[in-house]
C-alpha cells in the first residue's frame, strides 16, 4: 500500500469521528488533535478504524507516533512493511 | 450563548404591562400585599379558588361576560359567561353534596377539552372536595394507577372512555364510588352527569374553606417508582393569580389560550384558574394539535394572550413561515411557553414569523405556578427560561455530602435550581409519600432536580435534569445545548441527547434525532450534522454517535424521554412508560 493510500485511510478514520474535515486545510507536520479539534476519545476511536481497515493493531505506546499527519503515515507504512508484525515497534524507532 | 438580546422597548407595547420596571416590581412585592387583590369567601369565611375564579366576577356584576369560549373539534362553538358558569359549577357542587361526597374527597376526570370538564373542576372545588385531572389519553394501567393512589372516590367521563379504560378496573377500584358519564350512556353503574345536574339547585354557597385545604391533586412521574400526586391548596390561587398578571401579563379585557391540556398541570393553573381570576376570556380548543387550526384559531378569536408549549412551537415552525402570513394575527400581543427549555431559535422564529418573540418560562407540577419567567418589558436573552418570579427567590445550589446544600453565587456555575419554601402554590406534599417529599427539602430550600446557571445578568439558564445531566471526560454536559444545536440544522425535527456510559470516559454523548420530511437518514447526513454539532460546540461538548429514528419518545406533555432513550440504548427494561406518546 503506498503512502497516498494510507494518507487517504487516516483522513478517511479522521473524518469519522471529525466529519467537518477538509484535507487540503490540514499541515501534514502538525499535531492533528489540536487542528481537528479531537479529543482524546476521538482520537483512539479513529486509531480504531485504522485498524478496522487495515488490520494493523496500534499498541498504546506508539500512540505518540500517531500525532501528525506524515507521522501516522510513516508508522503504518513501517508496519505493513514488516508482514506478520502485530508488536510494538523497535524501540530504536521510536525517535523519542 | 448570552449574545443576542431581544431588547423590550416601551414603544413596542400594545398594552402598558402589569410587570413594567422588574427590578422595581421585585423589591415592592409581597405576598401579603398581593392578597389584597383577592375577594375572599363572603363573610370572612375563608378562600377558595372557584369563588376566586368565577363567583366574584358575578357579584362584582360581570357575569354576562364570556368566561370560556369553547371550540369543538367539529367545528361546534359554544360560549359560557360567568354567570352560567357559576350556576353550573353550583349545580355540580350540590350534586356532589347530594351524593354524600365530603369535602377533601378526591374528585377526578377523564375528559377531553370539553366544557363539563371546566364545570367539574369547579365544582368540586366549590364543594371543597379535591380536584385531580387524568389526562384523557392514558391507558387503562396509568388511569388504575392514579385512581388508586389518589383514593378516587367520583370519576367524571365519558361513555367511550368509561368502558374502554375504566370498566375492566372497576372491581379493582372498591373506593370508587360513583362514576358520572357526561353523555349519560347507560353503562351500569354509572351516572348521568347532566341529570344529576339538572336535578340540582344553582343556588349553593361555598361553605368555609381554609386557605390550607387540600383543593388540587396533580399526579408527575417520578424518576423512579410510581406516579406521586402532589397536592395543592386553596391558597395556590394567589400565585394562579399573581403569575397570570406578572408572567403572563394577563389584562381582564385579554383573549388568552392556553394550549396544555387540563389533564396536566398547566392545563389547569393557567388553562383553568388563572386565566378566570383575571375575569377575562378563555379559548378552549377541544381538538389537538394542527398548525392551520390554531393559526386559524389565533386570528378568529382575535387571541391576544397565547401559551403554549415547545412542542407546539417546534411543530409550527416546521409547517413553515408562509402559514402564519395567511392569518391575521393582529390581535396577539404576548406569547409564552412552558413544558421543556425553549431553545433560541424557536425565540427567534417568533419574531420572525409571528412578531412577537416566544417569552419562556419554568415551573413544576410541585411549584403549581410559574416560578422563573421572561416578562413583557424584559429584555429577553433567547435560550433562558428569565429571572424569579416577585416574592419568589430562586438559586443555584450545589448538594454537600452531609445531605444538606450550599448556594453557589458565583455566576455561571452549573447547579441545582432550588426555592426558598413559602410561595402559595408550593405543593404541601406528596400523598401518602411524606418520605419522597421530605426529600425534595434540603437546608431550606425545595430542590427541583433541574440544574440550571444563573448569569450576572439574574438569567437563569436551564441545563438538564439532574438524573439527565452527561458527565464526560470530568465535564458536565447539558444534554438541552446539545440538543438547541441540532435542532439549529434545517434537517433536524426533533433531537433527543443521552449520555452513552463508556468505560473509559464515563458517558459518550449520543444523540438521538428524527428527521424533517423531505430529508432521508443516511451516512452523509449522519455526519453532517456531527460535523454541524462539532462545529458549533465542540468535542467536549458534541455528541460523538448519532442515530436516526423515525420519531422520538415524549411525555404526553411533550418532554423528550432521554431516559427511555438511554433505556432502548442500553437493552434495558422502559419502566413506567405510562406517559409516553404512541411508541416510537
Amino acid at each position: 500500500m503506498n503512502r497516498d493510500a494510507l494518507k487517504k485511510t487516516v483522513l478517511d478514520a479522521l473524518s469519522t469521528v471529525a466529519p467537518e474535515l477538509a484535507p487540503s486545510t490540514l499541515r501534514p507536520d502538525e499535531p492533528l488533535r489540536e487542528q481537528l479539534d479531537i479529543d482524546s476519545f476521538d482520537f483512539l476511536q479513529c486509531i480504531v478504524e485504522v485498524d478496522r481497515v487495515l488490520g494493523v493493531s496500534i499498541p498504546e505506546e506508539d500512540y505518540g507516533r500517531l500525532a501528525t499527519l506524515d507521522g501516522f503515515v510513516d508508522y503504518l507504512a513501517r508496519r505493513l512493511a514488516a508482514p506478520g508484525t502485530q508488536s510494538s515497534l523497535p524501540t530504536q524507532e521510536s525517535g523519542r | 450563548m448570552d449574545a443576542q438580546v431581544l431588547v423590550k422597548s416601551p414603544a413596542a407595547w400594545r398594552v402598558a404591562p402589569n410587570l413594567r420596571d422588574y427590578e422595581d416590581a421585585r423589591a415592592r412585592f409581597s405576598w401579603e400585599a398581593a392578597e389584597r387583590e383577592l375577594a375572599g369567601l363572603p363573610g370572612g369565611r375563608g378562600l377558595n379558588i372557584a369563588h376566586e375564579a368565577v363567583d366574584r366576577h358575578v357579584l362584582e356584576g360581570r357575569g354576562a361576560k364570556t368566561a370560556l369560549r369553547w371550540r369543538g373539534k367539529r367545528g361546534e362553538r359554544k360560549d359560557l359567561t360567568y354567570a352560567e358558569l357559576s350556576a353550573a359549577t353550583h349545580r355540580f357542587a350540590h350534586a356532589l353534596a347530594g351524593l354524600g361526597v365530603h369535602a377533601g374527597e378526591r374528585v377526578f376526570s377523564l375528559l377531553g377539552r370539553i366544557p363539563e370538564l371546566y364545570v367539574t373542576a369547579l365544582g368540586t372545588l366549590k364543594h371543597r372536595a379535591v380536584y385531580c385531572p387524568l389526562f384523557s389519553a392514558f391507558g387503562p394501567e396509568p388511569i388504575r394507577a392514579r385512581l388508586q393512589l389518589g383514593d378516587a372516590r367520583v370519576l367524571v367521563t365519558t361513555s367511550a372512555l368509561y368502558r374502554k379504560k375504566v370498566a375492566p378496573l372497576r372491581a379493582s377500584l372498591p373506593g370508587l364510588t360513583f362514576v358520572l358519564l357526561v353523555d349519560g350512556g347507560g353503562e351500569s353503574d354509572t351516572l348521568d352527569f347532566h341529570a344529576l345536574l339538572a336535578r340540582a339547585s344553582e343556588r349553593y354557597e361555598i361553605q368555609t374553606t381554609s386557605p390550607e385545604d387540600m383543593a388540587l391533586l396533580h399526579f408527575t412521574s417520578g424518576t423512579t417508582g410510581r406516579p406521586k400526586g402532589a397536592i395543592h391548596v386553596h391558597r395556590a390561587v394567589l400565585a394562579h393569580h399573581v403569575t397570570g398578571a406578572l408572567a403572563l401579563d394577563l389584562h381582564p379585557e385579554d383573549i388568552f389560550w392556553c394550549t396544555a391540556d387540563p389533564g396536566w398541570v398547566t392545563g389547569t393553573s393557567y388553562g383553568i384558574i388563572s386565566p378566570l381570576t383575571h375575569g377575562l376570556s378563555s379559548v378552549v380548543d377541544e381538538a389537538d394539535f394542527d398548525a392551520e387550526r390554531w393559526y386559524g384559531l389565533l386570528a378568529e378569536e382575535r387571541v391576544t394572550v397565547w401559551y403554549t408549549a415547545p412542542t407546539a412551537v417546534r411543530m409550527l415552525m416546521k409547517a413553515g413561515d408562509a402559514l402564519p402570513r395567511r392569518f391575521d394575527l393582529s390581535a396577539l400581543r404576548f406569547i409564552a411557553s412552558v413544558g421543556e427549555p425553549l431553545n433560541p431559535e424557536a425565540v427567534l422564529w417568533g419574531q420572525r414569523a409571528l412578531g412577537l418573540p416566544i417569552h419562556d418560562n419554568w415551573w413544576q407540577t410541585e411549584t403549581g405556578g410559574i416560578m422563573v419567567s421572561n416578562y413583557a418589558a424584559m429584555d429577553v436573552k433567547p435560550g433562558s427560561m428569565g429571572r424569579p418570579l416577585p416574592g419568589v427567590e430562586a438559586a443555584i445550589v450545589r448538594r454537600l455530602p452531609d445531605g444538606g446544600v450550599e448556594e453557589v453565587s458565583r455566576p455561571g456555575v452549573e447547579g441545582e435550581l432550588a426555592l426558598r419554601p413559602g410561595w402559595p402554590s408550593m405543593f404541601r406534599g406528596y400523598l401518602h409519600e411524606d418520605e419522597r417529599y421530605r426529600k425534595c427539602f434540603a437546608s431550606g430550600w425545595y430542590l427541583s432536580g433541574d440544574l440550571a446557571r444563573r448569569d450576572a445578568d439574574g438569567y437563569f439558564w436551564f441545563v438538564g435534569r439532574a438524573d439527565d445531566v452527561i458527565k464526560s471526560m470530568g465535564h458536565l454536559i447539558g444534554p438541552f445545548e446539545v440538543e438547541s444545536v441540532l435542532l439549529e440544522h434545517p434537517a433536524v425535527a426533533e433531537a433527543g441527547v443521552i449520555g452513552r456510559p463508556e468505560p473509559t470516559i464515563g458517558e459518550v454523548v449520543k444523540a438521538f434525532v428524527s428527521l424533517k420530511d423531505g430529508f432521508t437518514p443516511g451516512e452523509a447526513l449522519r455526519r453532517e450534522l456531527l460535523a454541524h454539532a462539532r462545529t458549533r460546540l465542540g468535542a467536549v461538548v458534541a455528541p460523538k454517535e448519532l442515530d436516526f429514528l423515525p420519531t422520538l419518545p415524549r411525555t404526553r406533555s411533550g418532554k423528550i424521554m432521554r431516559r427511555l432513550l438511554k433505556a432502548r440504548e442500553l437493552g434495558l427494561p422502559e419502566g413506567d412508560t405510562s406517559t409516553l406518546e404512541a411508541p416510537a
